[in-house]
């Protein structure tokens, strides 16, 4: 899987609630959940990430199971994120709702252009090649479908 | 040798492994999702050996028109579909689970982070979320990668003041949020036989604060007697010789009361050096702090006495509810000046029942005080239940006496 965007710099230990805070959770709307994703963090930023590359701190994702945390992320237009760690259970929805992750450890400068190659385990930081880890075949299938609910829908 | 988690899944650290789960549940808000899910998966039957549960206890009941009428599809399917439903009222899908459902050695995987809370009983659960749950319904499997294990070595008793909630504290405190990502916490030691089941959910509870994958104790006598009470029978299970990545350790005549300060699990501080800080609400209650043995434990501080600031008590369960209100508990708690929500999660999730308003700080005897989680511009700090219970009648953060 490719992808490239604009690094946006983030720090370490974002929680969910932070992602997308309880207060948005009544709703299916999705276009609620882009539109105040982060907003805790910075009411901003949100309309900063439409082919960006969020590149973040350890634990990204940690608390609570709340998928709206990776759709919200998603929907706001985030290519993929990249952090040194995920906690376990977003790493799972991202996947899931079809968001790219990438565990690595990188400088972040914001606006840094970069490209990435899930298959291959590379990214590229404004032209410098970094190895990454690459996620298990069945992630990268899930992925490339478009989401856990798509690679079920072609399985079944 | 295997660690626990090994041996239930049957494979070595760090393996993937697809695994059949015994029991899957999901609760209103994460199942809404995962209903919209499964319709999208095109599926239409669900698994035929896994045992699947819905219950309404995040946001129950429904604060508004949109949450009710997402409730109202979410019930029918449930009911239609013959997953075992719990509806508002009946209390918090871990306290539930915990009451006679999961049994030793079962693979468990809850829609929320704080499924992990049902390792106290010798099983692997954990949280998943919503999508992952409607592919159980729809497969009855899931896919899992083995977690190493940290020790949580548990020795000696508790002396002072201190409970279960003070040492869950106290190693989250330790191993930091992300001390424990991607592995499984294992609580040993000599320590652990005098735990009551009430006691080791609130350890287990607190895993996933340190980022654990799942939290589990080994089911030994009193396991095997709490699960009998309820109809039950169930095996112990005999501790191997393992390896594990750490292995801390607590002796529990060490612990002192302990407050979590906003906003974040790991930074702890004795409980004496808050003393004195103004409160505006104090929240007894969630999966980690609402079962009967916690409002038998406020009952007995606050009896006889005035609470100093508001004061709410959500029992996680039904049942629990029903025990206080038999024994005089509640009546005592109420007496006092306390006010009762609820059976469910009540407003640890800022959904309602207790939001908080800009500026306000609450003692909360929930599991997360992360920013604005209660409420936008308010403040949470973490306690034991006699922390919580000692802080309302001063309104202020205030130490515990020993019992």
């Amino acid at each position: 899987m490719l992808g490239e965007g604009r690094a946006v710099c983030l720090p370490a230990d974002i929680d969910t609630d932070i992602v997308i805070a309880g207060r948005y959770l009544r709703t299916k709307d999705r276009s609620i959940w882009a539109s105040h994703v982060f907003e805790d963090l910075d009411p901003a930023l949100a309309h900063r990430l439409k082919g960006a590359v969020i590149v973040a701190g350890k634990n990204f994702g940690c608390g609570s199971s709340r998928e709206q945390a990776a759709i919200a992320i998603r929907e706001a237009g985030v290519v993929a994120v990249i952090a040194p760690t995920f906690a376990r259970i977003f790493f799972r929805n991202a996947i899931n709702v079809g968001l790219p992750l990438i565990e690595a450890d990188l400088p972040c400068n914001d606006g840094n252009i970069i490209k990435f190659n899930l298959a291959q385990g590379f990214v590229e930081v404004s032209g410098k090649r970094h190895k990454v880890r690459t996620l298990s075949p069945r992630m990268q299938e899930i992925l490339s479908a478009g989401g856990l609910v798509d690679y079920w829908r072609k399985h079944r | 040798m295997s660690t626990l988690s090994e041996r239930i899944l049957n494979a070595p650290a760090n393996e993937y492994v697809d695994r059949k789960v015994d029991r899957a549940f999901a609760c209103d808000g994460t199942g809404m999702l995962a209903l919209e899910a499964w319709k999208n998966m095109g599926a239409s039957h669900l698994a035929d050996e896994t045992e699947f549960s819905i219950f309404f206890d995040h946001i129950a009941p429904a604060n508004n028109t949109t949450t009710a009428t997402l409730q109202h599809e979410l019930r029918e399917f449930a009911k239609s579909s013959f997953m075992n439903f719990s509806d508002v009222g009946c209390g918090i899908c871990h306290q539930l689970m915990g009451e006679g459902a999961v049994l030793p050695g079962e693979i468990v995987i809850g829609a929320d982070s704080h499924s992990v809370t049902l390792g106290a009983f010798g099983a692997f659960a954990t949280g998943v979320g919503a999508t992952d749950m409607a592919a159980i319904w729809l497969t009855g499997e899931t896919w899992l990668r083995v977690p190493e294990s940290i020790a949580i070595h548990i020795e000696g008793r508790f002396t002072g003041a201190a409970e279960a909630k003070d040492l869950a504290l106290a190693y989250v405190g330790e191993l930091g949020t992300d001390g424990a990502t991607y592995q499984a916490l294992e609580f040993v030691g000599e320590g652990v036989k005098d735990l009551s089941i009430d006691e080791r959910m609130v350890l287990s509870n607190l895993s996933v604060e340190a980022g654990a994958k799942a939290g589990l104790f080994y089911a030994d006598d009193v396991t095997v007697r709490y699960l009998r009470e309820r109809g039950q029978n169930a095996k112990p299970q005999i501790p191997e010789t393992c390896t594990y990545t750490r292995e801390p350790e607590f002796d529990l005549s060490d612990i002192v009361p302990l407050v979590a300060v906003p906003h974040r699990v790991d930074t702890v501080k004795p409980v004496d050096d808050l003393a004195g800080l103004p409160l505006d609400q104090v929240f007894v209650g969630t999966c980690t702090n609402g079962r009967y043995s916690d409002l038998a434990r406020l009952a007995r501080i606050v009896k006889g006495k005035k609470v100093a600031v508001r004061t709410i008590v959500v029992p996680a369960s039904a049942s629990v509810l029903t025990q206080a209100i038999k024994t005089g508990v509640l009546a005592d708690i109420v007496e006092a000046g306390c006010t009762v929500g609820t059976p469910g999660c009540g407003p640890c999730l800022g959904a309602h029942m207790g939001v908080l308003g800009e500026e306000e700080v609450c003692l909360s005897t929930a599991n997360r005080n992360f920013k604005n989680r209660m409420g936008v511009g308010g403040e949470i700090y973490l306690s034991s239940v006699a922390t919580a219970a000692a802080s309302a009648l001063e309104g202020e953060i205030t130490a515990p006496e020993v019992a």
